[in-house]
């Protein structure tokens, strides 16, 4: 009993020594889901960057998609009296208890990627991408692009239901409306992966007069229309010539489609969330101005002016 | 003539299925049955149902020998992605074709060991010992991959899952004579009834003399070997490994081939040729629904 007092003061004091360490060698816990995808490996990689290039000591939590493990990490860090903490939440419920905890102990939670269902005062700010805009994006793209020419777009869906393919959907084709030339005439989903992106694309061509009837191919990520890239060529077209392709995340393998003139457009999402978070919180640490509640981040254009090779290059090593 | 009289009433019902399909969706698409040269091969939605169905109908080959021993395979969607993912990390390193190939057909194959152990030596029910393997594979995969799509250049690999020989896309080509092959040496050798024998009295056919335990582990390896032989086809078709997504579900739709061949879970008689056209069966479905236009989860 005396051992476990004694061990709670240590903790407490050390929090307390923590507490009063000046910005710039601020300790920081984060918190990440796993790593499913390439994106978020390559977030990872970046929030690394991005607090070694602001002398933080990120503490880093892998947390294999369960909520527990992230709780848990969470715990971990508010004993440890981390300055900040950074999570990207693997769901968006449960968390306000241990947010609870981490306001009791005057810890600031920025929320990276993905949003929670707890009352907007349990954390400091949520970084996030705007599905819809992305769309939006996209599609302005293509307007721009079509100039006004009668074309018929083919969409590939993310996986059914899920918020990306129905927000994405939804901007792109706000962005159509009131172009009339623009017509989207088939849209199935292509479960976000490169092999049923193929396997739809090629249905599509068959479908329309071996292609000759399709314009553009809408996809909701990279990785579906490199792989309905490869269907358009086996289908003895052009890819990036006779159907346009305009997809979103901007992963490295679009970039190369891009530099070989395969692809014409990418939306960026980007896996820097943690540079506008830190920056964020620097702010608020050293002035205790509050962020908005919602940072978004900005989703870049990226088309086959702007090098794609030198953009390979550059995102080749974030471990997408 | 007598057998090929038997086993064309024994195929009747799948060939009357398939044909109702076609049917169907050629009333929906009318342009189904157009096929017309390009680039060197034939191009149609007929080649694209027996093109995208070579890796359940590749599965379902190895599948239907492990049903037959009263077994299943739940893992074969999980070796697929692990073989892929061999394979691309082997020609990203610049081994020579016949390495890589050796190397995701030797791994398959090793993955098929594990498991007939597991199922022979350790008699492990087959649905739990090959649980095993299909909850860790996808890890091991993500391990190679080191948790990216790994894509590659390497023509000879990429011949392999979009490349085409006499008219026809290779992953046909390789399901259609694989197939065969392996059905006529059950079929035309004692290897076959000895499988059945096992599925429908495993302690009596041991008793009897059977090598029980080493024709089982032979038959969860030729489901790896299968696995494999899929895996590459799935990864050369995108030239890339996507440990996440290769061959994800793909044991249910391959046990959903085998069923509909009419092959019986219970083990015992079997017919590789009847999985073979459950599998065009599956495909068909999928091919036509896609070309009809319809959502796909609708289905």
């Amino acid at each position: 009993m005396k051992f476990a007092k004694a061990l709670s003061c240590a903790t407490i004091l050390a929090a307390c020594t923590f507490g009063t360490a000046s910005a710039a060698d601020l300790t920081i816990g984060f918190s990440q889901i796993g790593s499913e995808s390439g994106w978020r490996a390559a977030e990872t990689t970046l929030t690394k960057q991005e607090a070694e290039k602001r002398g933080i000591d990120l503490k880093f939590a892998d947390a294999q998609q369960k909520q527990e493990n992230q709780i848990k990490a969470l715990r971990s860090f508010i004993a440890q009296g981390v300055d900040a903490i950074l999570i990207a939440p693997v769901v968006a419920t449960g968390w306000d208890e241990v947010l609870t905890e981490a306001k009791d102990a005057e810890i600031p939670v920025i929320l990276l990627d993905r949003t929670v269902d707890s009352k907007d005062d349990l954390y400091l700010t949520a970084v996030t991408s705007d599905l819809v805009h992305e769309g939006n994006v996209a599609g302005k793209w293509l307007v721009e692009a079509t100039a006004g020419k009668p074309c018929n777009v083919v969409e590939l869906q993310g996986t059914t239901g899920s918020s990306p393919a129905i927000d994405r959907k939804k901007g792109f084709e706000e962005a159509l409306k009131g172009n009339d030339n623009l017509k989207i005439i088939r849209s199935q989903t292509g479960d976000f992966t490169r092999t049923k992106g193929k396997e739809v694309m090629e249905s599509f061509l068959k479908a329309e007069d071996g292609g000759k009837n399709i314009c553009a191919l809408y996809a909701h990520n990279d990785d579906m229309a490199v792989g309905a890239i490869q269907a358009i060529k086996e289908a003895g077209l052009k890819p990036g010539a006779d159907i346009l392709v305009v997809s979103i995340d901007a992963v490295p393998d679009i970039f190369q489609a891009m530099a070989a003139g395969e692809a014409n457009a990418t939306v960026e999402l980007t896996p820097n969330m943690a540079g506008p978070a830190l920056d964020a919180l620097d702010a608020f640490l050293k002035d205790g101005k509050a962020p908005p509640k919602w940072i978004q981040t900005e989703s870049k254009l990226y088309t086959q002016a702007d090098d794609p090779a030198k953009v390979y290059e550059e995102k080749k090593g974030l471990g997408y | 003539m007598d057998s090929a009289k038997r086993l064309g009433r024994r195929l009747l019902p799948q060939f009357i299925a398939l044909a109702l399909i076609l049917a169907l969706i050629w009333m929906v698409f009318p342009a189904f049955f157009s096929l017309e040269m390009q680039n060197g091969r034939l191009y149609g939605s007929l080649i694209d149902v027996l093109n995208r169905g070579a890796p359940v109908a590749l599965l379902a080959v190895g599948m239907t020998v492990v049903i037959a021993t009263k077994g299943i395979d739940l893992s074969v969607g999980a070796v697929m992605a692990i073989c892929g993912a061999v394979a691309a990390a082997s020609s990203v390193r610049g081994d020579p074709l016949v390495l890589t190939l050796a190397l995701a057909i030797g791994t398959g194959l090793i993955c098929g060991l594990w498991n007939g152990f597991l199922v022979a030596v350790l008699n492990i029910q087959p649905i739990i010992a090959t649980l095993v393997l299909m909850v860790a594979g996808r890890g091991i995969a993500q391990l190679v991959t080191e948790g990216a799509i790994l894509t590659f250049n390497d023509p000879g690999l990429i011949y392999i899952g979009s490349g085409s020989f006499a008219f026809l896309p290779m992953p046909v080509i390789t399901w259609l004579v694989f197939g065969i092959a392996v059905a006529v040496l059950l079929r035309r050798t004692a290897l076959g009834m000895l499988i059945e024998a096992i599925g429908i009295n495993r302690r009596a056919s041991t008793l009897s003399g059977i090598q029980t335990p080493v024709l089982l582990m032979a038959a969860y390896m030729l489901s790896g070997f299968c696995a494999a032989l899929a895996g590459l086809i799935v990864t050369a078709d995108i030239k890339g490994a996507d440990a996440n997504n290769a061959g994800l579900w793909l044991e249910l739709d391959a046990i959903l081939a085998v069923v509909v061949g009419g092959t019986s879970l219970l083990g015992g008689r079997f017919s590789i040729i009847a999985s073979l056209v459950g599998a065009m069966i599956i495909q068909a479905i999928n091919t036509g629904i896609l070309l009809s236009g319809f959502p796909r989860n609708s289905t």
